[in-house]
C-alpha cells in the first residue's frame, strides 16, 4: 500500500529537530544546498526535555565551538537566557565555563523562528519510516504516509525518540521524551540497512508547581553581575537583561530511607529498564545507594522558563512510582507543600553503536547518510548540537563532493567529541567534559573563535564581514604580543607604586613586561597606567593578551604535546589493510582494528582493547 | 625487528655443558606435532594424547635411532609461559645429549629460537608485562647471585606493585581535581590543590627512592667499578692477587713492572666487584710507562671508588701527592699497606684527602686489616644497612627514564601550586606523571581518571 508519491527533492534530508537536526538543517541549508528538516511534531524544535540550561563545565566551551563555526546554538540562548553565569573562574582561564538557565519555551520560540526564515530550508512534521538507498547510497526518504522526499544525503538526529518508552515505577508509556510521540518504525529500517543499534537509558526530575515551593527554606543563587554571551557575534550590552534566580536546597535522611524502603518498586533496581543508564547523571536512588554515607545530596530548584510556574528539581531524578516521588519530594526543606506538575521517570531509546561512524559522521556502510545527537549515544544539548552542525557541513560537502571537515583532538572539543564516540565503544552514553580533552589548555572557550573560525568560514557559514573582523582580532593579539615582548620595566617609582597597590613584590632590578604579568597578582589589564605606548584595544584581544602570556610557559608545552600527537595522527593506515595479515595481535585487538577501521595509529592507538604492544605490532607490519 | 609468533620454536633452556640434565624447550602450535614425530612413549601413546601438564617417559628417536631416554613434559595453551602450546624435553646433561635432541626438533620442524624468543612471545601474547619481561632478560645476564635475587623479585612484580601504588596516588588527587573542575557547585569541600601539592610529593618522594635505587641495581647488575692506584711497588699487584686469590699479576720488587691495565670481575661477601688494577705512578721518561700512568688516571676517572695504596714504610713522595689530589674530591679508600714494617705514615696526614674511616692501615702480605677493606666498601655502597636481597629491584634504563619523566612532572606540580596557579594547571602534569609511572607497567592512560571520579564522588544532576 505505499503510494511511492514523490513529494519533493532536495540535497540534504534531516530526520528529527531537536538540538542536532536544527544545527544540521541550518549548517546545510546556510551553504545554499536545498534542506528538509523533518520532525515527528513541529511544536517539539528545540525542545529541552531536561535540564532548562545550556552550557556548564565544557559543555559551554562546545557552545561556543559551535559558534566559531557558524551555528545557532550561541545565539538563541543568548537571545532567551535568563540567568548567565561563569563557572570555574578559579581554576584556570580553560576550565571557565559558561552557563546560562534558558526560557524553555523561547527557546524552541526563537529556534524555531530562525529555522522558517532560512533561505532554503523546509520544516515537514511528519514521521520518516524508511532512509531509501540504491546503489549510490542514500537516495531518499519515506514518511509514514508513504510520500517520498528524494534526496542526496540524510543526517539522521533522532535523539531519544527510536523505539523509546518512559517509566516511573511500574508505569511503562510508550512515547518520547515529555509524552511526545515516538517513533516505531525507523529503527527496524536502520537494520535492515545492516546498521547495529544498541538501548541506552537515561532520566530526568520532576516539574514542580512554583506556588508550592517555599523558597525562605532555600538558598538563593543570582547571576552574573557582568554577563558573557556565548555568542562571539553578541556584545555583554546587546544581550542585557533582568536575570531570574535559582535555589538550593538539600535531601535529607528522611529522603534517603524513603527511598530505600521503595527501592524495589524502582523498575531500574526490580530489572525492567535494561538500558545502560550515565554515570554522571544518577538517579537519586543511585546516589543514594552508592553513596550511602552522604548525608545529604544538593539539589537545584531551577526556573523552566519566565511565564511558566515550572520549576526543575536538578538532582532529583529518578523512576520511583509516582507515590513515593510525591513523598520523598516533600521531605525536603521548602518543599514540604510541593505539587508535581511532571513526574519524574526514567527514559529508554534505541540508539546507534557509533563505531559504523566515520570522523566525518558518515556511516561507514551507507554512502551519504549521517548521523549525529543523542541518537549516537552521546548526552546532552551541546554535545548534539555539536555534532549537528559537523554532520550538517560534511552532508553538504558529500553532496558538492568535497573533503569533510574532520577537527582534531588539538583543536576543538567538538574533534574530542567526535572522535570518542566514533572510537570507543561506551556502555552509558557519552558526557563531554572536561578532563577528556588531553590538549585543554589550549582549547579553551575563550579562543574557540580563534581556533575554529577559519573552518566555519571555509565550510559557507561565517560571513565575510565576521571574518574580516577575526582576522583583525587575531592580528591585534599577535602585534601586541610581539610589542610588549620587547619591553623591560625599570624599577621606577610609579611602577613599584601600582604594583604595591595589586599586593605583589616590588622591583629593584628591571624586570621583562611579561614576566610581570605571569605573577598570580598581576594582569596585563593591570600595567595599563605604566604602558603609554599601549594601543586602544578591545578587551577581547586584552583578554587573550592576558592568558597567552600569563599561562605561556604551559600552553608551549602543551604545545609540544600537540605536535607528537600529530605525528601519530599523520601516521596513516591504508584504508584496505588486511588485518588478518597483521602477524601478533591480540584476537581482541585484531576484532577491534576490524571494527573500527582507524585512519592513523593515532586513532588506532585510542580504541580500547588496543594495547600498546598491538600498535607495535601495527607499526612493524606497516614498516 | 622481526616478530613472528606462528613459527613452533626450539631451544636448549639450560646452561650448556653443566648440571646432570639438560631441556630443549618447544613452543608454538606445532609443538605437539613435532614431538609426535620423535618421542616415543613406553605405553605406546601417542604425543597428542598426553594429558596436559603431565610427566611422561619415553625415548627420542631420530632416523630411526635411540637419541636419548627423556622425560617429556607437556603444557597446553594457555596456562603456560608463552600461552602457546609448549614442550619440555629432559634429557641428559652435557653437550652431546641436549644438541642431539634439539637437533631432532629442528629437523622435525621447529626453528632454532632466538635469544630471548621464549619471553617475547610471553610477553606478546599478555602472559608477562613489559617490565616482567626485561626482569627475566635480567636473570639471563645477571652476573651474581644477588642481582639474581633482585631480579627474581622484580619479576614477582615488587616494582610493579610499587609503581601500581604510586599511580594509584596520582590518580586519586588526579581525580580529586578533575571532580573539582568538572562540577564547580558541587557542595563537598574537595580540597585539591594542597592536597594535590602533597601527593606529588609523597609520589615523588617515592619515585626518587626508586631512582636511588636504580643506582644500586645498576652496581648489583654490573658490578662496583674498583680501581686500584697507586705509585711503583707499593702492593697493589699484591691487593689485587689477595682479591683474586691467585696469581695474575706479575709481582716483583722491581717498580713498574704491571705497566699495563689488568681487570677482573670478582665477587666478595655477594658485592660484585671489577676490580681494575693500573700502573705504577711515576714520573717517567719511558714512553711506554708513561701511557700505562696516563691510562690509570683514565680509569681513575670512570671509577665508582679507588683503592689508593700508599707504602706506610715509606715517607710520603710527590707521587702520592699526587695521586692524593686526584682522589681529593672522588669516593676512594686509602689503603696504607706494610703496616708489618716500620712506618713512617700516619693516618693523621692523610685526612685532608678522604674520610678518617677511609682511611685503612693493613698487611697484605701478612693478611692483616684486608677485611677491613671490604667491611669499608660494603658500607659504602649498601649503607651498610640495605640487605641485598630484601627491596632490591633492578632498574633498566627504560625504567630509569620513566620514573625520571615523573619526577620532573611532579616537581611541576609542586611548583604550579607553589607559584599560584590555579588548579587546571596541576592536570597536565599529573597526567604525564601517571603516564610516564605507566609506560613502566606498559599500561595507558584511558578512561582511568573518569572511572575514578564517579567512582569516589557523588556527582551528576
Amino acid at each position: 500500500m505505499e503510494n511511492n508519491f514523490i513529494a519533493d527533492v532536495c540535497d540534504v534530508a534531516v530526520i528529527g529537530a531537536g538540538h542536532a537536526g536544527c544545527e544540521a538543517a541550518l549548517a546545510s541549508a546556510r551553504t545554499g544546498l536545498k534542506t528538509i528538516l523533518f520532525a515527528l511534531n513541529l511544536d517539539s524544535i528545540a525542545m529541552m526535555p531536561c535540564n532548562p540550561s545550556i552550557g556548564g563545565t565544557s559543555k559551554g566551551h562546545l557552545v561556543r565551538e559551535i559558534d566559531a563555526l557558524g551555528g545557532e546554538m550561541g545565539k538563541n540562548i543568548d537571545k532567551t537566557y535568563i540567568q548567565n553565569r561563569m563557572l570555574n573562574t578559579s581554576k584556570g582561564p580553560a576550565v571557565y565555563s559558561l552557563r546560562a538557565q534558558a526560557d524553555k519555551a523561547r527557546y524552541h520560540r526563537e529556534m524555531k523562528r530562525t529555522l522558517e526564515n532560512t533561505e532554503g530550508l523546509d520544516i515537514k512534521q511528519g514521521e520518516v519510516t524508511e532512509i531509501l538507498t540504491n546503489e549510490n547510497g542514500v537516495c531518499g526518504v519515506r514518511l509514514e504516509s508513504g510520500n517520498i522526499y528524494e534526496c542526496r544525503a540524510a543526517v539522521l538526529c533522532t535523539g531519544t525518540y527510536l523505539m523509546a518508552r518512559c517509566l516511573y515505577g511500574d508505569t511503562i508509556i510508550e512515547s518520547g521524551p515529555n509524552g511526545m510521540r515516538n517513533s516505531t518504525k525507523l529503527s527496524l529500517c536502520l537494520e535492515k540497512l545492516g546498521i547495529k543499534l544498541q538501548r541506552f537509558k537515561t532520566g530526568t526530575p520532576a516539574r514542580v508547581d512554583k506556588r508550592s515551593l517555599d523558597f525562605s527554606k532555600m538558598d538563593i543563587q543570582y547571576g552574573d553581575e557582568n554577563i558573557t554571551p556565548f555568542s562571539f557575534e553578541n556584545s555583554p550590552e546587546d544581550i542585557y537583561r533582568e536575570q531570574i534566580p535559582c535555589h538550593l536546597t538539600y535531601t535529607n535522611a528522611e529522603t534517603h530511607r524513603i527511598i530505600m524502603e521503595n527501592l524495589h518498586r524502582s523498575p531500574l533496581y526490580g530489572g525492567v529498564i535494561k538500558g545502560t543508564g550515565p554515570r554522571y547523571c544518577p538517579s537519586i536512588e543511585d546516589k543514594v545507594v552508592r553513596f550511602a554515607d552522604k548525608e545529604r545530596h544538593q539539589l537545584f530548584i531551577e526556573p523552566e522558563g519566565e511565564d511558566t510556574n515550572e520549576m526543575y528539581v536538578q538532582g532529583m531524578s529518578s523512576s520511583l512510582p509516582a507515590d513515593v516521588q510525591l513523598k520523598m519530594y516533600r521531605t525536603i526543606a521548602g518543599m514540604e507543600n510541593v505539587k508535581i506538575m511532571r513526574n519524574a521517570y526514567a527514559i529508554e531509546y534505541d540508539c546507534l553503536k557509533a563505531n559504523q561512524l566515520r570522523l566525518s559522521l558518515e556511516f561507514k556502510n551507507v554512502k551519504g547518510l549521517f548521523s549525529a545527537g543523542q541518537f549516537n549515544g552521546t548526552s546532552g544539548y551541546e554535545e548534539a548540537a555539536a555534532q549537528g552542525i559537523v554532520a550538517g557541513i560534511n552532508a553538504a560537502k558529500y553532496v558538492r563532493g568535497e573533503k569533510p571537515l574532520i577537527i582534531r583532538r588539538s583543536e576543538g572539543y567538538i574533534g574530542v567529541l567526535i572522535d570518542d564516540v566514533v572510537t570507543k565503544t561506551s556502555k552509558e552514553p557519552y558526557r563531554m567534559m572536561t578532563s577528556r580533552a588531553e590538549y585543554r589548555l589550549l582549547l579553551r572557550q575563550d579562543n574557540a573563535d580563534l581556533r575554529l573560525t577559519e573552518y566555519g568560514y571555509e565550510a559557507g557559514l561565517i560571513s565575510e564581514e565576521r571574518y574580516q573582523r577575526f582576522l583583525k582580532k587575531k592580528d591585534d593579539i599577535e602585534n601586541e604580543i610581539k610589542r610588549i615582548s620587547k619591553i623591560t620595566f625599570a624599577p621606577k617609582k610609579e611602577v613599584n607604586d601600582l604594583l604595591s597597590r595589586l599586593g605583589t613584590s616590588t622591583l629593584t632590578n628591571g624586570v621583562k613586561y611579561t614576566d610581570l604579568i605571569k605573577r598570580p597578582e598581576v594582569t596585563y589589564m593591570d600595567l595599563e597606567e605604566i604602558d603609554p605606548e599601549r594601543p586602544s584595544l578591545s578587551p577581547d584581544v586584552c583578554e587573550q593578551v592576558n592568558i597567552q602570556i600569563k599561562y605561556g610557559d604551559y600552553i608551549k608545552r602543551q604545545m609540544e604535546q600537540v605536535e607528537k600527537f600529530k605525528r601519530l595522527e599523520g601516521r596513516l593506515i591504508p584504508e584496505d589493510i588486511d588485518y588478518s595479515k597483521v602477524p601478533s595481535l591480540r584476537i581482541e585487538a585484531r576484532q577491534k582494528l576490524e571494527e573500527i577501521r582507524p585512519v592513523s595509529i593515532g586513532h588506532a592507538s585510542r580504541i580500547s582493547g588496543v594495547s600498546p604492544a598491538d600498535i607495535n605490532m601495527l607499526l612493524v607490519y606497516l614498516n | 625487528m622481526k616478530i613472528d609468533l606462528e613459527d613452533t620454536i626450539a631451544a636448549i633452556s639450560t646452561p650448556i655443558g653443566s648440571g646432570g640434565i639438560g631441556i630443549v624447550r618447544l613452543s608454538g602450535d606445532k609443538s605437539v606435532e613435532i614431538l609426535d614425530k620423535i618421542f616415543r612413549t613406553a605405553s605406546g601413546k601417542k604425543a597428542a594424547e598426553l594429558a596436559s601438564h603431565t610427566i611422561t617417559y619415553g625415548k627420542i628417536i631420530s632416523h630411526k635411532k635411540t637419541v636419548d631416554e627423556v622425560l617429556v613434559s607437556f603444557m597446553k595453551a594457555p596456562k603456560t609461559y608463552t600461552r602457546q602450546d609448549v614442550v619440555e624435553i629432559n634429557c641428559h646433561g652435557g653437550v652431546q645429549a641436549v644438541n642431539s635432541v634439539l637437533r631432532a626438533c629442528l629437523d622435525a620442524g621447529a626453528r632454532l629460537a632466538e635469544p630471548g624468543e621464549f619471553t617475547k612471545r610471553a610477553f606478546l601474547n599478555g602472559r608477562i608485562d613489559l617490565l616482567q619481561a626485561e626482569a627475566v632478560s635480567e636473570i639471563i645476564s645477571s652476573k651474581t647471585e644477588n642481582a639474581k635475587r633482585a631480579a627474581l623479585s622484580k619479576l614477582g612484580g615488587r616494582l610493579s606493585g610499587k609503581i601500581k601504588e604510586l599511580r594509584e596516588q596520582i590518580l586519586s588527587a588526579e581525580a580529586a581535581v578533575e571532580a573539582a573542575i568538572e562540577y564547580p557547585e558541587h557542595d563537598d569541600e574537595i580540597v585539591t590543590r594542597l592536597s594535590a601539592r602533597q601527593t606529588a610529593g609523597t609520589v615523588l618522594e617515592g619515585v626518587r627512592e626508586l631512582i636511588s635505587r636504580a643506582d644500586f641495581g645498576r652496581i648489583i647488575q654490573n658490578g662496583i667499578n674498583c680501581v686500584i692506584m697507586g705509585r711503583p711497588n707499593v702492593g697493589k699487584s699484591s691487593f689485587l692477587n689477595y682479591i683474586l686469590d691467585e696469581e695474575r699479576a706479575i709481582v716483583t720488587d722491581i717498580p713498574g713492572t704491571t705497566r699495563d691495565v689488568l681487570s677482573e670481575s670478582v665477587s666478595i661477601e655477594g658485592i660484585p666487584l671489577n676490580i681494575t688494577d693500573t700502573a705504577g705512578i711515576r714520573q717517567t721518561g719511558d714512553v711506554i710507562e708513561k701511557i700505562g700512568v696516563d691510562r690509570s688516571f683514565e680509569y681513575g676517572e670512570n671509577a665508582d671508588i679507588i683503592f689508593m695504596m700508599i707504602d706506610g714504610s715509606e715517607k710520603l713522595t710527590e707521587d702520592d701527592f699526587r695521586i692524593l689530589d686526584f682522589i681529593k674530591n672522588r669516593r676512594a679508600i686509602i689503603i696504607i699497606n706494610k703496616s708489618d714494617k716500620k712506618s713512617e705514615v700516619e693516618p693523621e696526614e692523610l685526612e685532608a684527602y678522604a674520610e678518617k674511616e677511609n682511611i685503612i692501615t693493613v698487611s697484605i702480605k701478612q693478611n692483616h686489616c684486608v677485611e677491613d677493606i671490604f667491611r669499608r666498601l660494603k658500607a659504602m655502597f649498601l649503607g651498610g644497612e640495605i640487605e641485598i636481597d630484601d627491596s632490591a629491584c633492578v632498574i633498566g634504563e627504560r625504567t630509569l627514564e620513566s620514573l625520571k619523566k615523573a619526577e620532573i612532572s611532579l616537581m611541576n606540580v609542586i611548583d604550579t601550586v607553589d607559584s599560584g596557579f590555579p588548579e587546571d594547571f596541576i592536570s597536565m602534569d599529573f597526567t604525564d606523571a601517571y603516564a610516564a609511572l605507566g609506560e613502566i607497567t606498559g599500561e595507558t592512560l584511558e578512561e582511568d581518571v573518569i572511572d575514578k571520579i564517579f567512582s569516589e564522588f557523588c556527582l551528576g544532576k
